[in-house]
Parts: structure tokens; sequence; C-alpha cells
């Protein structure tokens, strides 16, 4: 069985500035990874390698067996993989409606249409609204996305991410930021979309992390240094050495 | 914040009369404004009108639906132009029998190829780069236009003779008013077709690429070929209203597509606002009023729409139509009338102000250019010598009263407004 992500040796520099330094990973399909590190390791870097916002300087990624480092976002997403952004990434002027229902034509096959009329196609519509309703947004749905609180936009970002269907998923920081309680909601959130998926995921809350990783990876100066269930990344020496500043912080 | 007359329409099941009610509205208002205003004028500016609201309306297809902000959209309306208009002749020329209504579809399959050609890359990018292209291949186009005599007639530009047609029903558009139905039909059809294109999966994505273009290539979307399918469509319509232009004036002229051109379209979708679909309507019915009527009184009417635009970019970014939508929260409270004494207090002293400084502006312009030895001047019936000092006088101290009246006014008007809003958050009223 091939993995839902392979990453060969994968390297991006800017300039003289080597980012990431030659990672290799697999994620399993199904798998829940989470990637962490301390800060300026490169997680979001190599997000957004595997997700087609930067290119790649060496090494190759895969989605499903199939190569697709260098291809433009848009048709890595038509691949099957889908991603959230750290920063808040959304259309601010249009409902919170639109936003969705925007991420939904790509996969509901209407392309560039110029000859269907979006309040009529009944079956976007209804999928439009539950998708809202799994994201807790429905009684928002007429509001400009711009407006929502912080937590609002956020699950908007993910629900954006989740709401074609994709079949890898990968959520960065999708609680930064958040109280304890958004983060417990988000956490449940992420789990009900994310059944029957691959996910990845970049956090920081180490509880968050625990609670939802099947494996994880640590990443330290654009290398990763183990890659393993949770238990065992918990009581990894190097790990410990590496990233133990950053865990007590969010303990 | 544009997506306010929108949004409501998505996905509810709204009545009959709610979807079609503004459409029959328009249809019997384009029947029967010839029978309201008959004199030749105001059928020459209605014609305008109907042309400029194409125009503008496609212009606002980049603007206000894609975020591509244009400085050469004349080029499309300008070839459409030239195109019908060559037409025009092919048909007076007996090359090809076609009636005269369907000239303008030429005009707007020319301006589809060309914006298929430059936009395949132009629009690559959105921002500043896209509009420094759109500056540079308006001023190639206007450039060529001099250069490639045959087809762009040199400065005369091209002639025709829209009557020479095949007559159909009866009609040989020989008459103004009969154009004025032809420009009404495609004016509908039109203003319908870019409505609906706003409402498909296509027009939807146009705005989310204007909101965030980056997000859209995660969910699935090219950026490039969303504009480039929104620039397409708006070159054909561009070109449509070109082709009116031709049937109505039977001249086109290197005029029609150069950057002045592609200013007017700017200034009439900004000051109707780019964020509402009806916005570059407004802007365009009020722009060619400007110009008809106001042209009528005074040499310096651009100076005054010149005026208006800044006005519009600094105080009401929304536009005309944006300040009739900052009242709807009120007028579906039922607070409007509440408002009505505080704006005429405060309208009546900015009038005043507003006919001071014109008058001023006036006089300086009556001194500075007439013809030497002429003196007197009119202004509103009255004549006098602008020589005097007694003008200058008069227009200053009504400028400085009325100014300083307005300005006692305006925490009267900011606190109606408040109380009009009372539930909403927002004291822009006080701008307009």
């Amino acid at each position: 069985m091939t993995s839902a992500i392979a990453l060969d040796d994968l390297r991006k520099n800017f300039g003289p500035a080597e980012i990431i330094r030659g990672v290799s990973l697999n994620i399993e399909k199904g798998e829940r990874h989470a990637i962490i590190g301390p800060n300026g390791a490169g997680k979001s870097t190599l997000f957004h390698l595997i997700s087609g916002r930067y290119n790649v300087s060496g090494g190759s990624v895969s989605l499903n067996g199939e190569n697709i480092s260098n291809l433009p976002p848009y048709e890595i997403y038509r691949k099957g993989l889908s991603r959230s952004f750290q920063v808040t990434n959304i259309f601010p002027r249009l409902s919170v409606f639109e936003n969705v229902r925007c991420s939904l034509m790509w996969v509901s096959e209407y392309k560039y249409s110029f000859w269907h009329l979006v309040d009529r196609e009944k079956k976007l519509n209804l999928r439009t609204h539950e998708v809202l309703e799994e994201i807790g947004l429905t009684s928002r749905q007429h509001v400009p996305a711009g407006v929502l609180t912080y937590a609002e936009q956020r699950a908007l970002e993910i629900g954006i991410a989740a709401a074609g269907g994709a079949d890898v998923i990968m959520l960065d920081e999708p609680t930064a930021g958040m109280s304890h309680s958004e983060t417990d909601q988000a956490i449940e959130l992420i789990r009900r979309i994310t059944v029957g998926k691959t996910l990845v995921m970049v956090e920081h809350d180490m509880g968050v992390v625990f609670d939802l990783a099947d494996r994880i990876s640590v990443l330290v100066y654009g290398e990763i240094i183990a890659t393993d269930t949770p238990e065992n990344i918990r009581n990894n020496k190097a790990v410990q050495e590496a990233y133990l500043g950053a865990e007590s912080e969010d303990a | 914040m544009s997506e306010i007359t929108n949004t409501h329409t998505g996905a509810l099941p709204s009545s009959l009369m709610k979807r079609f009610g503004p459409w029959i509205f328009l249809a019997i208002g384009l029947i029967i404004l010839p029978f309201i205003f008959s004199s030749n004028i105001s059928v020459y500016t209605m014609n305008l009108m109907g042309i400029f609201i194409i125009f503008a309306l496609s212009y606002n297809m980049l603007l206000g639906q894609g975020g591509m902000l244009s400085f050469g959209h004349a080029v499309y309306f300008g070839l459409g132009g030239f195109m019908s208009v060559h037409f025009m002749n092919y048909v007076e020329a007996e090359i090809v029998t076609l009636p005269v209504f369907v000239l303008p579809i030429f005009g707007g399959v020319i301006g589809l190829v060309f914006a298929l050609i430059i936009g395949s890359f132009s629009t690559r990018r959105s921002g500043t780069v896209f509009a420094m292209i759109s500056l540079g291949i308006g001023e190639l186009i206007a450039s060529c236009s001099l250069i490639f005599v045959a087809f762009f007639g040199g400065e005369e530009g091209v002639t025709g003779d829209r009557t020479m047609g095949p007559v159909v029903m009866g009609v040989d558009f020989a008459q103004d008013i009969e154009v004025y139905y032809l420009i009404a039909v495609w004016a509908f059809i039109t203003i319908a077709l870019m409505y609906l294109f706003s409402r498909t999966p296509m027009g939807r994505m146009a705005n989310a690429v204007r909101d965030n273009d980056e997000r859209s290539e995660f969910i699935g979307y090219s950026q490039r070929h969303v504009r480039l399918i929104s620039f397409c469509a708006s070159g054909f319509f561009a070109g449509i209203a070109g082709g009116l232009f031709a049937i109505n004036f039977e001249i086109v002229t290197e005029e029609n597509l150069n950057a002045l051109t592609s200013g007017v379209v700017l200034l009439m979708a900004y000051i109707g606002g780019v964020g509402f679909f009806i916005g570059p309507i407004v802007g365009a019915v009020v722009f060619t009023l400007l110009q008809t009527l106001l042209s009528n009184y005074t040499e310096i009417w651009q100076l005054y729409v010149g005026v208006l635009f800044v006005l519009t970019v600094m105080y009401v970014p929304q536009g005309l139509t944006g300040i009739l939508a900052m009242h709807g929260p009120a007028f579906k409270m039922r607070r409007l009338s509440g408002l009505f004494v505080p704006y005429l207090r405060m309208g009546i002293p900015t009038f005043a102000m507003l006919a001071g400084i014109s008058g001023f502006l006036e006089i300086i312009h009556h001194v500075r250019s007439a013809a030497v030895g002429e003196t007197s001047m009119s202004l509103l019936g009255i004549e006098f010598n602008s020589h005097d000092v007694m003008p200058w006088v008069i227009v200053l101290t009504l400028a400085a009263i009325g100014g300083l009246i307005s300005r006692t006014q305006l925490p009267q008007m900011r606190e109606a407004w408040e109380i009009a809003n009372a539930p909403l958050d927002s004291n822009e009223g006080a701008s307009s």
C-alpha cells in the first residue's frame, strides 16, 4: 500500500539559507500525523512545500504514490490534498455561506462554469448548509467572513479546508490563539471531519497533539529528528533535549 | 460590504415577485422613459446613458467583481465600435446582409478575441502589474489606431450609415428614438446576462479571487484562469457597448479607445460604487447627466466631475450606491424620517457653500479665459461684471458662511444618524 504522503529527501532553500534540509517522511493513509518542533524549525515551510505554495529546491513530494513536486496548488488540491493556514486565510468580503460554497464548487464539478446559477443548485447549497452546521456557523452564514470573531474565523478556515472532502487534510496550527474551551471544540471538530481521512497537522499545543495524533514527527532546524508514536516521542531523549523548552512552555 | 445586495438572495427561497420584480421594473422603465423625456436632447442623453451603463457594468466585472484595476478598458469598447462600424459599411455595400440591430455582436466578438489575447498574459497577476499592463496596452492600441489607417481610419475615424441596412418590421433607424429602443433592448439583455454571470460558479469565484487570490488556489481554482474568464466576459460586453456607440453616433474615432475613455469608465464605475452590482448603472446615469446637462451651463464641468471623483474616493469609497445602501438599516427600522430635518439643516448651508465655491471658480474661469475686454458674465441668469469686487465678495462670503454654518450642524447630524442606526455602530453618514 502506498503512503498518503511520501517525502523523499525534501529540501528548500531561500538564497543561501537552507530551511528544509533533507526531510524524508511517510504518512500512511488514514493516519493522524502531527508535526511539532520549536519556532523557526520550518514546519510551515514544510507545509507550503507539500501543498504547492512553494516550489521545492530538491527531493520530491508524492501524494498517493504520484509525484506532485512543484505542481501549482490547485492541481494538488484536485488530486485530493487540502490544507488550512496558520494565519487565517479566508475570503473576507464574501459571506460565510459563500466562503463554504466556493470551497465546494470545484469538487462538485462546476469548474469554471458560467452556465449554472449557484442559487439554483440544490445539492450544492444543501451540502453548504451541512458543512456550516458541522462547523457551527449556521447562525452566522450571512455575515461577511471578515467580521467573524477569531475563533469563528478559525472554524471557517478548517471548514473551507475540509469541505471539499479531500482524502488528505493538512491543518497548520488549527488551535493557535484559542481559549481552552474553544480548543476543545476545535479538537472535536477536527476529529469529526477527519474520520477515515489522512490528517497532517502542525500544532504547538502539546495537549492537542497527544490527544489527536497517531504518530508525531519532530522537526528541528529543517530536519526530522524523530518520528514515532506519542508515547515514544514523549520518552525520546533527543526530542526532550531539542524541544524541552517549548514543551514546558505549553504545559 | 460589497455583498450586501447579493448575500441575502443566496439560497433563500424567494417569491417570484422578489426575483423578477426588479427586472420587470427595469423593462417597464426602459419602455416608458422616452414618453416622459421625449425631447431630442433627452433621447440623445438616454442613448448615451444606455451605452455607458453597459460599458461601466462590463468594467465593473473587472474592478468590482474581479479586483482588477484596468486603465485600458476603452480598448475593447473602441475595437467593438470599429468592428461594428465596419460591418455597418459592409451592410451598406451589400457585402453581407444583416439587420443593423445585430451589429453589436461583432463588437462583442472582437472585444472577446482581444480580451483573450491580451488577458492571456495580463491576468497572470492582479494589482499593480495588471494595472500597468492595461495602461501600456491601452496606449499601444491607441497609437496603433493612427498607424493602421485601413482599420482605424486615422484621425478622422471611420464613419458609417445605420439607415442603409435591410428594413426589419419598418424600422430603418433613421430616428434617434428607434436607436433608443435598440439600445434599451441590448441594455436589458446585457444587464441581465452580466447579473446572471455574477451568480454563476465563475462569477462567485471572481469575487473569491478578488478577496483572496492565494486561497482560491487551495480550493481548486487557478486564479489566473478565473481572472482570464472574467476579463474575456468583460471585454465581450465592452465590445457590445462599443457596437451600440457606433450605431448611435455612426462614427468611431481613436478617441473612443484612448486613455481618456478608459478614465471615464473608471470614473463612472467608481462614482456609482464598485462594490454593488447596480453601482456602475448609477454612476453611468449620473456621469452622463453631468456631461450633457452640466456642460450646457458651464465650461468647467469636467472640474466638477473630477472633484466629485476625488471626494468619492476620499469620503465614500462605496460610491453613491454606498450612500444609499448605508440608509438601508435605518429604512428597515422605519427611522429614515428622523434624518430628514437634520439633513436639511446640514444640506442648506452646505449647498450655499458649494454654490459659493462654484461661483468663485466660474468667475475665475471667466476672468482668465474670456475674450479681452469681455467683462460681463452671467451666473444663474444674473448679469454682472466679473472684474468688479462685489461679485467676488458675495461668492466668497457665501462660501465662508455656508461652510461655517454647515460645520456647526455636523454634531446634530451625527447624533441623528446614530439615533437612527442605534443598534449598529456606524458614523460614516456624516461624511456624505
